[in-house]
């Protein structure tokens, strides 16, 4: 997920026409594609765009859940969400670990992250204003995530998908986290109730945007289903996403705030209203509310961490040294 | 900043009776320090019980373009038991 429908990507490739037709016919046969294997070049900067792009994602989607970690309710509540954080960073770094197989390296990724060239999604730079906040975003945007990423386990690219099953095994827990917090929430007082609603009132439609633009603006989705890097259109997984979650958001007696959501029996699923994608683009181009505060918090990480990078590299240097002595001194 | 932080590859032995696995690959700057940060990047839901990392430059690999000639199956075909017949009336062999 967290790709969003990738943004710039450019999966153009000018190799042969053979050789393309025999990679088409690999992936068609259901054969991964693994790292040291012949790939047109663009079937290579589009997996490195999108892993890098969603392992950003989950390092920055840490941001504004760790900031409510001190202010969980309860003990409980503290824990789960501790390793819920604890959970996207690893998601980060077995996405990394999938981009790095492709020959990007770790340091150059951090870097185009640092400095604003690379995107990661727009749903984490709203803020989180609330503790109901917290609740919604497990049960939406987790939940929106799952979505998306249940197919790329049988994306063409073996690592990415390798890495996205570990992925897809974590994340139940943090929805249903999410879920559950909601729920105490709309099955409290009047005013805890309300709190919840809001939260779902800011949150619904970033969450629905987090598909990415319609099929027919997207412009580069044709070549990654071909690839079968996508498995299913960005409509598509919006669909399923809404026809999954109106019945949960109707159980607990909230109201999604579209007042064209409704059911349509003819094509089996929930009509929604129209969606504001000038908002997207503003916000995937950096202009959301935290968007600054987000980079910058992960560039005083990276700055703030320098220190003990070389430290540790220096010891490491100083044990190999050591360890290259004692034999001698032993003689 | 000085030099990159090298990588190391992960495998983890999911119980005993199993072999270890690859799992993936991550940063540290020495072996202990790779050690440590495998345990909390891919074993937080008991997914072993022991661990190997090996730094990814220590590991020769084989080349995919040779991948044809190393290890194509149909050729010796007389290395598999239906390449021969025996009368069903000896049984099982
Ligand atoms: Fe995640
Ligand atoms: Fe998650
Ligand atoms: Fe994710």
């Amino acid at each position: 997920m967290y790709s969003q429908g990738l943004i710039g990507a450019d999966g153009r490739s000018e190799e042969t026409p053979e050789f393309l037709a025999a990679f088409q016919a690999r992936v068609d046969a259901e054969t991964k594609i693994e790292p040291n294997d012949d790939m047109p070049e663009g079937y290579r900067r589009t997996l490195v765009r999108q892993i890098g792009q969603h392992a950003h994602s989950e390092i920055v989607g840490m941001l504004p859940e760790g900031n409510w970690i001190t202010r969980a309710p309860s003990l409980r509540r503290k824990a789960a969400l501790l390793a819920k954080v604890q959970d996207e960073g690893g998601h980060g770094l077995y996405l990394y670990s999938a981009a790095e197989t492709l020959g990007v390296s770790r340091k150059q990724m951090t870097e185009e992250l640092l400095d604003g060239r690379a995107k990661y999604s727009s749903i984490f730079n709203y803020p989180t204003l609330s503790w109901a906040d917290i609740g919604i975003i497990g049960w939406l945007v987790d939940g929106a995530a799952i979505m998306n990423q249940i197919p790329l386990c049988r994306c063409s690219y073996g690592p990415y998908a390798r890495a996205m099953i570990r992925v897809c095994k974590e994340e139940s827990f943090h929805q249903r986290q999410g879920y559950e917090i909601v729920m105490k929430l709309a099955q409290g007082t009047p005013e805890q109730k309300a709190m919840v609603q809001d939260a779902l009132n800011r949150w619904w439609w970033p969450s629905i945007m987090m598909f990415g633009p319609h099929d027919a603006d997207s412009q580069h989705s044709d070549q990654s289903m071909a690839w079968k890097i996508k498995r299913f259109t960005n409509d598509e997984l919006r669909q399923k996403f809404i026809d999954a979650t109106v019945p949960q958001a109707e159980y607990l007696d909230l109201t999604l705030p579209d007042p064209d959501l409704k059911w349509n029996e003819e094509k089996g699923g929930y009509d929604h209203g129209p969606i504001d994608w000038d908002e997207f683009w503003r916000v995937v181009k950096g202009f959301g509310p935290m968007a600054k505060d987000r980079v910058k918090a992960r560039k005083k990480a990276w700055d703030d961490g320098e220190w003990v990078r070389e430290a540790a590299l220096a010891h490491a240097e100083k044990r190999k040294a050591r360890a290259q002595a004692a034999p001698m001194a032993a003689e | 900043m000085s030099g990159e932080v090298p990588l190391w590859e992960v495998f983890i032995r999911p119980r005993n009776g199993l072999a270890h696995k690859h799992v993936g690959s991550l940063h540290a700057t020495d072996e202990v320090m790779a050690l440590q940060a495998a345990r909390d990047v891919y074993t937080r839901r008991g997914e072993g019980n022991s661990i190997w990392v090996v730094a990814s430059n220590a590991i020769t690999a084989s080349d995919p373009d040779q991948a044809g000639e190393n290890f194509e199956p149909g050729e010796k075909i007389y290395r598999h038991p239906t390449f021969y017949e025996i009368p069903d009336e000896v049984g099982h062999m």
